[in-house]
């Protein structure tokens, strides 16, 4: 029984990838769709029920280049502290890129109670998109293949704002989008 | 649980004194509780399973639009999706000359998708045109789509709503 326990506790050792912090709470509605969203090269789009816009990256390489590039074109510098910091928020933000330092200076306790906005993404102040098509372009570069774009979206949340992200990204030639979702047994077409 | 190795009384015969053998049990209580700890920890932690994914490919927006697919009144199958989780559909197209008839259905099995399954056996051609309302919710528009998955409807093409669509819902009254 011992040894059982043990082989468990490597096993789950070993298997075991913590889940990311999300930023925002986003209850997905179910579809009887069984493919499974893929282990790297993810960029999550998350709408939650309050119109907010989140972004997020799971590929470590390329975080701290990201954010260096997209920063650069509006213009805010980081520290090296803050992109290091950017590593542990990447997997989920939601604000503007003139208040990222400003999330990046907290710690992680202070950051879970500070209110995110949203990523802009409207035609004046389009954030959004920057962010993709910079994280698209990256992880092409580095793994030689696009990320695979996921839209994470709230079951309350309004289909305007949700068209309107995919409307963006058709713009860039991104015509290709996975809805996340939870699942849900499929039921008997016919009769 | 743990072991106290008594002390063997010490012999009366008073022989050759031996030296003492060490016991080779080890009181393993500890490691298998730090064991057993370690599993539920890891146990509770580990994320089972990544969530699944519906694939939605848009096609590629043109720049200017000059001749649209060009779609058959015969063939085309509209749904609307109304606030408060409503759907409606009509058959055919919605024109300046022709009103169809906009009908009530719901998403569970002996809704829409009894309608749609109905529909393609009369005509196998249908296209189906989902038009999400302002005021839908995200997961209607999901709850179509994935009824488009369950009654293998391959063509199918999310469209904004248009002003008469939209007059259409208000002024049936359903």
């Amino acid at each position: 029984m011992v040894d059982l326990a043990f082989l468990l506790v490597t096993f789950f050792m070993l298997t075991t990838k913590f889940a990311p912090e999300e930023a925002v709470v986003v209850d997905t509605p179910s579809s009887t769709s069984e493919l499974r969203l893929p282990e790297s090269h993810v960029i999550t789009i998350a709408v939650d029920k309050d119109k907010r816009v989140f972004f997020g990256m799971d590929d470590d390489e390329i975080k701290a280049d990201l954010l260096k590039q997209v920063g650069a074109k509006y213009g805010v510098s980081f520290t090296a502290a803050q992109v290091q910091a950017f590593r542990g928020v990447a997997s989920s933000f939601g604000t503007p890129i003139e208040k990222l330092p400003a999330l990046l200076n907290l710690d992680s306790e202070q950051r879970k109670s500070y209110k995110q906005e949203g990523i802009p993404s409207d035609s004046l102040n389009n954030q959004l998109i920057e962010w993709i098509v910079t994280a698209q372009s990256l992880s092409r570069k580095q793994f030689s293949k696009p990320a695979y774009i996921a839209i994470k979206g709230d079951g309350d949340a309004d289909v305007p704002t949700v068209k309107k992200v995919i409307s963006l990204m058709q713009d860039k030639n991104i015509n290709r989008f996975n809805l996340i979702t939870d699942l849900e047994t499929k039921p008997v077409a016919g009769k | 649980m743990a072991e106290i190795q008594q002390q063997a009384s010490g012999g009366g015969k008073g022989g050759k004194k031996r030296a003492k053998k060490m016991s080779t049990k080890i009181d393993m209580t500890p490691m298998v509780d730090l064991a057993f700890l370690l599993l539920t920890f890891f146990m509770l932690t580990t994320t089972f399973s990544k969530p699944t994914v519906m694939q939605v490919t848009m096609p590629v927006k043109e720049k200017d639009n000059k001749d649209p697919t060009v779609l058959k009144a015969s063939d085309a199958f509209t749904v609307l999706l109304g606030e408060n989780n409503k759907i409606y559909y009509y058959e055919g197209l919605l024109d300046a000359t022709t009103k169809p008839e906009l009908k009530l259905s719901s998403y569970d099995a002996n809704g829409i998708r009894k309608t749609l399954l109905d529909r393609r056996r009369v005509n196998p051609g249908t296209v189906v045109l989902i038009k999400p309302d302002d005021k839908s919710k995200y997961k209607n528009m999901v709850d179509i789509l994935d009824e488009m998955n369950i009654t293998d409807q391959k063509k199918y093409a999310l469209v904004p709503i248009s002003k008469a669509d939209e007059d259409l819902i208000k002024s049936s009254g359903l």
